[in-house]
């Protein structure tokens, strides 16, 4: 009606947009500081070994993070909107499972990929129904459907496995599409993109960040809640049934111990990466670069032979040191103000 | 409910006016990275008199509340109780100097018993040191009689109303036999008898000779309880005396640093065609049979006591909640409102009570705010355009005159005014047909006080339909067209501005007469 923009009457004054560039952000951003500690770790690697540099070497070590880095993607997204999903490793276990079965089936690599995808969406419509159908919280319900969907594959293989996938199905974890680049890596490359335009630049990204910081004041502004959550625990889902696509295929068998643990690798991911574990905020870049460090760091202790229980010690201490850091310097700022 | 006034012994005279302070402040300092809230006040507090601080929000009267109660350490300055130099380190450590806080939304425990509420912390122990619940059931008995509330010392305290709340707080603080109370704003969420109450009860507690720091937005409770008075602005104190000596402009004169006409806008009523017809309106627990009507360029103010149902009525309106029965008509065309999104598409916005969970989204930059449910217009097939939502929040954020340093600020470092400034805007933005605003002055300072005022009747005169929730008399009888009076989920009345007078509303309000016009 009347309130268009043109009739305003210049009551006030205007106010600039921004208070600080885009640059100077980025210079005082989580995401520059990781990018610090990644270069620092690619420089040690390559002085702690020899073979680090090798074009190769460097290419094995992106699988190390690629498939993990898919979930965190869309785990980045759901913590973000305040929720969370443990069950995104058990997710990549009932769908690998799935997909040996329909090999026994005699199933073609067309229809694994469906049946991978398939699973990934359903589990995830699960956890979305559950959560945004009865107003659960989502960490007990994925702590639940955790439990529940590595049960059925355990129910299904004991202590067998599933072999016998056709051999075109190795490209999704084997395959390379350009010299040393993996199929594996371009489709992290592909996946890191768009999902930074989807959460950076797009409506639905805004309502993540939304439904994060306040969600009362979220549905009180219009924003249809329990729809952008489901969407985000069906996205979560689907991109766990994508790295069950990619691991199975690296793998060549589906054993019911698959995947074990990884939810805590992805969440750790996405909180290296910047985001706050209590939503509201966060970037896609920053995950990625948090990628390439958790990679780099297991990838330069294997060439060092170092045991894997060093190696989780080691990544613990350095989600506990980055977090803390932040925290640390502010306080000794405003000591030094005082 | 004070029945037994004869029975208090010890009554501390009132000729103590020359009395020796209990607590002083001097020269207290504190600050904050970026924010000096505090520059060395001063404080005095005297046995048995009540000492009101006033000032607008953001002067520094909860940082000093939190110095004084320990939860902040002042940078410099000095407190003494008695003429004794002391420091809080703690909580605990004010406490046992006989410091105690009721707050504005008192730390009470819902969980656990009135009695174990009064007691916590301080408990009576039998020999094996185990809580003595007998003897600390009687004592709450003791206490709670004391101040007169008939309140069971067994029952949870979740069961308990705002107000039994507030005396459970009070007796609390009575049981640590504190020296000096201080109250935030008690009477902030009260009803009009409760608030009763509550002066009585303060009486009560100078009557033995406690002394009372007393915050208040509210001007006439002021001059009534009050015995003295201190004024902070800016993280300063530029007045303080007997409040006798001091009128109420001189006193809104020293919190604002400059003389406010608290004159409402004045406008010329002239509504146009009906927008809004509301018919049977129900809800199975909160409301039932509202219905009215609204007009473009008219202010229809809703009064009633806090719980009467107004914003429930007005949350349906908004599809938060739904309603049992009833329709809704926009236009002559009956609308269908299940979320707030369609209200919005409806033409239907909602400026709510609770602005920190309901309206501002903090945490994100002011043009996120203002954009958020504009994104529609703003965006391009579901991809975001900053441009556009730059350029639409520095058209609405110049127009409320918004005080801020830029537009990617968080929005959560505004003050209340200014928050309130920038949800108003995101709903002007999407350029609505009726705005619900939820009592939409509470708990800002003067300044944008009168600013949103004035913004109101603008937005009328412009043929916007404004519907005001409010339970500030002067606020509905200063902007209203009519007025609708709710009681106990229902309309109790409707009057037309020329013909209300305050005591009419109250009366209504509270179902002493059956007026209606």
């Amino acid at each position: 009606m009347s309130l268009a923009s043109s009739e305003i009457s210049t009551t006030g004054r205007q106010l600039p947009d921004r208070l600080k560039s885009p640059i100077q952000r980025f210079l005082a951003s989580w995401e520059l500081l990781l990018l610090g500690v990644a270069i620092a770790v690619f420089i040690l690697n390559s002085f702690a070994s020899p073979y680090f540099l090798d074009p190769w070497n460097l290419s094995d070590a992106t699988f190390n993070f690629t498939e993990k880095a898919l979930i965190a993607f869309a785990m980045a997204m759901l913590i973000i909107s305040g929720e969370i999903d443990l069950s995104v490793a058990s997710i990549i276990a009932l769908a690998s499972t799935a997909m040996g079965f329909a090999v026994q089936m005699g199933a073609e690599t067309p229809v694994l990929i469906l049946v991978g995808l398939g699973v990934g969406l359903a589990c995830g419509a699960f956890n979305g129904f559950l959560v945004t159908g009865f107003g659960l919280p989502s960490i007990v319900v994925t702590i639940g459907t955790m439990s529940l969907f590595r049960g059925i594959s355990y129910i299904v293989l004991g202590d067998k496995a599933y072999t016998g996938y056709p051999s075109d199905f190795a490209f999704f974890g084997q395959g390379y599409v350009w010299w040393v680049i993996s199929f594996e890596f371009l489709l992290f490359a592909f996946m890191a993109v768009l999902f930074a335009v989807v959460l950076h630049r797009t409506n639905f990204g805004r309502a993540a960040y939304v439904i994060g910081n306040n969600p009362v004041g979220a549905l009180f502004s219009g924003i249809r809640v329990p729809r952008v959550k489901f969407a985000l625990f069906l996205l979560t889902g689907l991109m766990s049934g994508v790295a069950a696509i990619c691991l199975t295929s690296r793998l060549g068998a589906t054993r019911p111990s698959i995947a074990f643990g990884w939810e805590l690798e992805v969440v750790t991911m996405v909180v290296l990466g910047g985001v706050n574990i209590l939503g509201g905020s966060g970037s896609i870049p920053g995950v990625v670069i948090a990628a390439f460090v958790m990679g780099m760091v297991t990838f330069g202790f294997g060439l060092l032979n170092v045991p894997g229980i060093v190696m989780s010690i080691f990544i613990g201490l350095l989600l506990i040191s980055v977090i803390a850091l932040p925290r640390i310097a502010h306080r000794i700022l405003a000591r030094r103000k005082v | 409910m004070l029945a037994n006034t004869q029975g208090i012994e010890n009554v501390h005279p009132h000729a103590a006016q020359d009395a020796k302070p209990v607590l002083s402040l001097n020269g207290i300092s504190k600050s904050f990275p970026g924010v000096k809230a505090l520059s060395e006040v001063a404080l005095d507090l005297f046995p048995g008199q009540v000492t009101a601080l006033v000032g607008e929000n953001g002067a520094g009267k909860s940082t000093i509340v939190k110095v004084l109660t320990g939860i902040y350490q002042p940078d410099e300055g000095q407190i003494s109780i008695n003429g004794k130099p002391l420091s809080f380190p703690t909580a605990q450590d004010a406490g046992e100097a006989g410091v105690t806080a009721i707050h504005q939304e008192t730390v009470l425990f819902d969980d656990l018993s009135v009695a174990e509420n009064i007691f916590i912390g301080h408990a009576p122990k039998t020999r094996f040191g185990l809580i003595d619940r007998k003897e600390m059931v009687g004592k709450a008995q003791e206490l709670l009689d004391r101040i007169g509330a008939q309140i069971d010392p067994g029952v949870l305290l979740k069961d308990l109303g705002i107000a039994n709340k507030h005396l459970v707080a009070i007796a609390r603080a009575l049981s640590i036999d504190a020296q000096i109370v201080i109250m935030d704003e008690p009477t902030a969420s009260l009803s009009h008898k409760e608030i009763e109450e509550t002066y009585e009860l303060v009486e009560r507690l100078k009557a033995e000779g406690k002394a009372i720091l007393f915050i208040s937005h509210k001007f006439d409770e002021i001059f009534r309880i009050a015995d003295r008075y201190t004024v902070f602005r800016d993280g300063q104190m530029v007045g303080a005396g007997k409040i006798t000596e001091v009128s109420e402009p001189e006193l809104v004169k020293m919190m604002v640093g400059r003389s406010v006409d608290q004159v409402y806008p004045r406008r010329e009523a002239d509504p146009g065609e009906e927008v809004l017809e509301v018919v049977g309106y129900c809800h199975p627990t909160e409301f039932e049979d509202i219905g009215f009507t609204l007009r473009k360029g008219e202010i229809l103010g809703f009064y009633g006591l806090v719980g009467a149902g107004r914003s429930e009525v007005m949350q349906a309106l908004f599809g938060v909640t739904k309603p049992s029965k009833g329709a809704i008509r926009i236009d002559d065309q009956i609308a269908v409102i299940r979320t707030p999104n369609e209200a919005i598409s409806h033409g239907i916005v909602y400026v709510p009570e609770d602005r920190g969970k309901q309206g501002a989204i903090k945490g994100l930059p002011i043009f996120q705010n203002v954009s958020l449910p504009s994104l529609k217009t703003t965006s391009k097939n579901g991809f975001l355009r900053l441009a556009e939502e730059f350029k639409l929040a520095r058209d609405y954020t110049q127009r409320l005159d918004l005080r801020a340093a830029a537009l990617d600020q968080d929005i959560g470092e505004l003050s209340g005014g200014n928050q309130q400034k920038v949800v108003i805007a995101k709903w002007l933005a999407t350029q609505p047909r009726v705005i619900i605003l939820d009592e939409p002055t509470k708990g800002i300072d003067i300044g944008s006080k009168a600013a949103v005022h004035e913004f109101m009747a603008e937005l009328a005169a412009e043929g916007l339909a404004v519907i005001m929730v409010s339970s500030e008399i002067p606020e509905i009888l200063g902007m209203s067209d009519r007025v609708i009076v709710m009681r106990e989920g229902r309309i109790a009345a409707e009057f037309e501005r020329d013909d209300l007078t305050p005591e009419q509303l109250v009366r209504t309000a509270a179902g002493l007469s059956e007026v209606t016009s």
